[in-house]
């Protein structure tokens, strides 16, 4: 996975609460291999283009300020619905590497630190602070400082959020998440030794 | 380690709730910023596992305990009988859960079984699913098996693939949230419409970062069917795990089941599960009420599932919708809706019953007593969550009574509810769902979703329109 520390970049707004992850990736490309070529197209893809493939220029990314965008600030409840982590896929195959909003549904918050992508939650009307800033500036940047937990928004307003300590050093170190289990093998097997004969499928 | 699991009675005296004393149970070890590593019992894998099990062969790592997984094909194959698969693509998801599972030794439930069927119908079916437990399912709906008592949630890919290689995952403790239902639900009512009215109250995001448990009379009175039926859409209100304390009727579901303990292991199960219900002064961070009595049948108007209302109610107005007015105005857009109309005038092109939320053989007989000597008036399908329920609901003849009403009777799988297998809906078609989402382009781009019960569903079906079906039964 690759590590998260700093990055500066063009953030994009989108906001519409309640953006659910069917709309980031719709379910018809979910058989796409992961990373495959042209995987950047499906993000956001059928507000993005026509049934015909072109593109649709009312929408925020394809507003030419916004192209380059590597954050994205949404609005609440951002990746709600479907667990499918190929949402963080093509966000990432995009180029989107951080995503603030108030709230992100559950599982997309989880897939996202397993991808290296940073979610930063701050208050509502912050983030819709740092929208209103987007939208009056199309094409300004943000930057977003895992080390020390701020955002530094257009205005020069700096901005500290909280984030888990245990996410937070996954997304520095970038590690193998697995790896760092297996060192736990002992506790594991000692868990299952204890388990209940019940517990276990009959068969 | 021997401090992980202390038997009840040495705990701490305060009152826990169910979530707690299934929560701590659970824990292997203690990690950094609250996360614990967490037991995982049971893992339901499908063919969207196809991601997770490529990455943990390209690191060269096995499946720690396959015979804690079980596998089946449900988001990709064709429910239509004998039709060959649309493309090569979708028939290589379902042939690659087919390798993988035998890879692995992992018990599948594949093509030509009638075990095969969704996954979160399959799971509590054979007896997979038990109280107390921790089940996970790359699939967001998992939610579904608290119907049973388990702490059950959906997981990402990569968490997937951290499940299969060690059976354990990170997790930080949510907080806790109770829903209360009281009283007893009037005619014609059904367990759907109990949780669109909730997730209209608490909203598509008031559960984040919550754990529900469903508490109260008339969540007392349901079968487990209807108990699914509710704890599967937590995720709609943002939640990832919904459960029910586990009781008589749960017992009584569960003995007897393929997978499930049975002799003396079974007396101990339930000995064991009898404790597991939240203790009467158990505190949690938040509290909903819904009294059942004022819940009437509910149909979605909009793009989100909080967007329901009772089916006696009128298109709301983005002029009255303060804040929520861009929102609002873009969903009735998408809708093809005007403001205002009665909910009742709305027609719709075709219906849908099936999908983990409706399609369990109670499901099928509600849908079947409005359907019975009526005829449908648009394409409507009837899908099976199983196998097993396709072969129960033959069995009392609910096949024949909705092809003499002129409805499709299928295979099993999640078919219309996703669309990935290629069953979707056309560009601008409103469909009467009783699934799970209403999210734009979630039946097919362009395709316009109403939410709602298997009963009211079959009463569209043989309306043309989104119709009360208390005027249609009893």
């Amino acid at each position: 996975m690759q590590a998260f520390t700093r990055l500066t970049g063009v953030a994009v707004p989108i906001d519409l609460p309640n953006v659910d992850t069917d709309r980031v990736i719709p379910a018809r490309f979910l058989r796409k291999p992961q990373g495959s070529a042209g995987y950047e197209r499906y993000l956001f893809h059928d507000a993005r283009f026509d049934a015909d493939g072109a593109e649709r220029p009312e929408f925020v990314l394809n507003r030419p300020p916004y192209r380059s965008a590597t954050i994205l600030v949404a609005a609440e409840n951002f990746g709600c619905g479907s667990s499918r982590e190929a949402a963080v896929w093509a966000l990432l195959a995009y180029g989107i590497r951080c995503v603030v909003a108030p709230s992100l549904g559950d599982i997309f918050h989880q897939n996202c630190v397993k991808n290296g992508l940073l979610p930063v939650i701050l208050p509502a009307d912050l983030v819709a602070g740092l929208r209103g800033q987007l939208h009056a500036r199309p094409g300004v940047t943000i930057t977003a400082d895992l080390q020390r937990q701020t955002i530094a928004a257009p205005d020069g307003g700096v901005h500290r959020f909280e984030i888990d300590a245990f996410a937070r050093q996954l997304l520095l170190s970038g590690q193998d998440e697995i790896a760092l289990t297996l060192g736990y093998e002992a506790q594991i097997s000692a868990f299952e030794a204890e388990s209940p004969a019940w517990s276990r499928p009959r068969g | 380690m021997a401090t992980t699991r202390p038997p009840e009675t040495a705990r701490t005296t305060a009152p826990l709730t169910m979530f707690d004393k299934i929560w701590a149970r659970h824990v292997v070890a203690e990690g950094p910023g609250g996360h614990v590593l967490l037991y995982v019992d049971r893992h339901l894998l499908h063919e969207g596992s196809a991601a997770a099990f490529a990455r943990l062969a390209r690191s060269g790592r096995r499946v720690r305990r396959p015979d804690l997984c079980v596998a089946t094909a449900d988001h990709y194959v064709l429910t239509s009988p004998g039709a060959p698969p649309p493309d090569a693509e979708i028939a290589r998801m379902v042939e690659s859960l087919v390798t993988h599972s035998a890879g692995h030794g992992i018990a599948l439930f594949g093509r030509g079984d009638a075990r095969r069927g969704i996954v979160h119908v399959v799971g509590p079916e054979q007896g997979f699913t038990l109280p107390g437990l921790v089940l996970v399912c790359g699939d967001s709906h998992t939610a579904t098996h608290g119907a049973l008592g388990a702490l059950a949630f959906g997981i990402g890919s990569s968490e997937v693939e951290h499940v299969l290689a060690t059976q354990t995952l990170w997790q930080r403790k949510p907080r806790t949230m109770r829903v209360t239902v009281d009283g007893r639900l009037g005619p014609g009512v059904a367990a759907k419409d109990v949780i669109l009215a909730i997730i209209a109250t608490v909203g598509a995001g008031g559960g984040v970062g919550h754990a529900i448990e469903y508490a109260g009379a008339a969540i007392r009175a349901m079968s487990i069917g209807e108990r699914a039926t509710v704890c599967n859409m937590s995720i709609e209100a943002g939640a990832r795990s919904g459960m029910v304390a586990p009781d008589e009727t749960t017992f009584a579901y569960l003995r007897g089941r393929p997978l499930a303990p049975d002799g003396e292991a079974w007396e101990r199960a339930v000995a064991d599960w009898r404790g597991l219900p939240s203790d009467p002064d158990a505190v949690f961070d938040r509290e909903v009420g819904l009294d059942a009595a004022g819940v009437a049948p509910m149909v979605t108007w909009g793009t989100s599932p909080q967007d329901a209302l009772p089916i006696t109610a009128r298109v709301p107005d983005p002029g009255q919708a303060g804040a929520r007015r861009p929102g609002l105005e873009r969903a009735l857009a998408y809708m093809g809706l005007t403001p205002g109309t009665a909910l009742t005038d709305v027609t719709v092109d075709r219906v849908f019953i099936g999908s983990c939320t409706n399609s369990r053989l109670e499901d099928l007989r509600a849908a079947a007593d409005v359907a019975r000597g009526r005829r449908a008036v648009v394409p409507a399908w009837v899908v099976p969550g199983s196998g097993l329920v396709k072969r129960a609901a033959e069995a009392e003849g609910l096949d024949g009574v909705f092809r003499a009403a002129g409805f499709e009777w299928r295979e099993a799988g999640c078919s219309m509810c996703v669309g990935m297998n290629g069953e979707t809906a056309r560009e601008g078609e409103r469909v009467a769902s009783t699934s799970n989402r209403n999210f734009e382009g979630r039946q097919g781009r362009g395709a316009r979703t109403h939410l709602m019960s298997p009963a009211m569903a079959a009463a569209a079906a043989v309306t043309g329109r989104l119709t009360d079906v208390r005027g249609l039964v009893g």
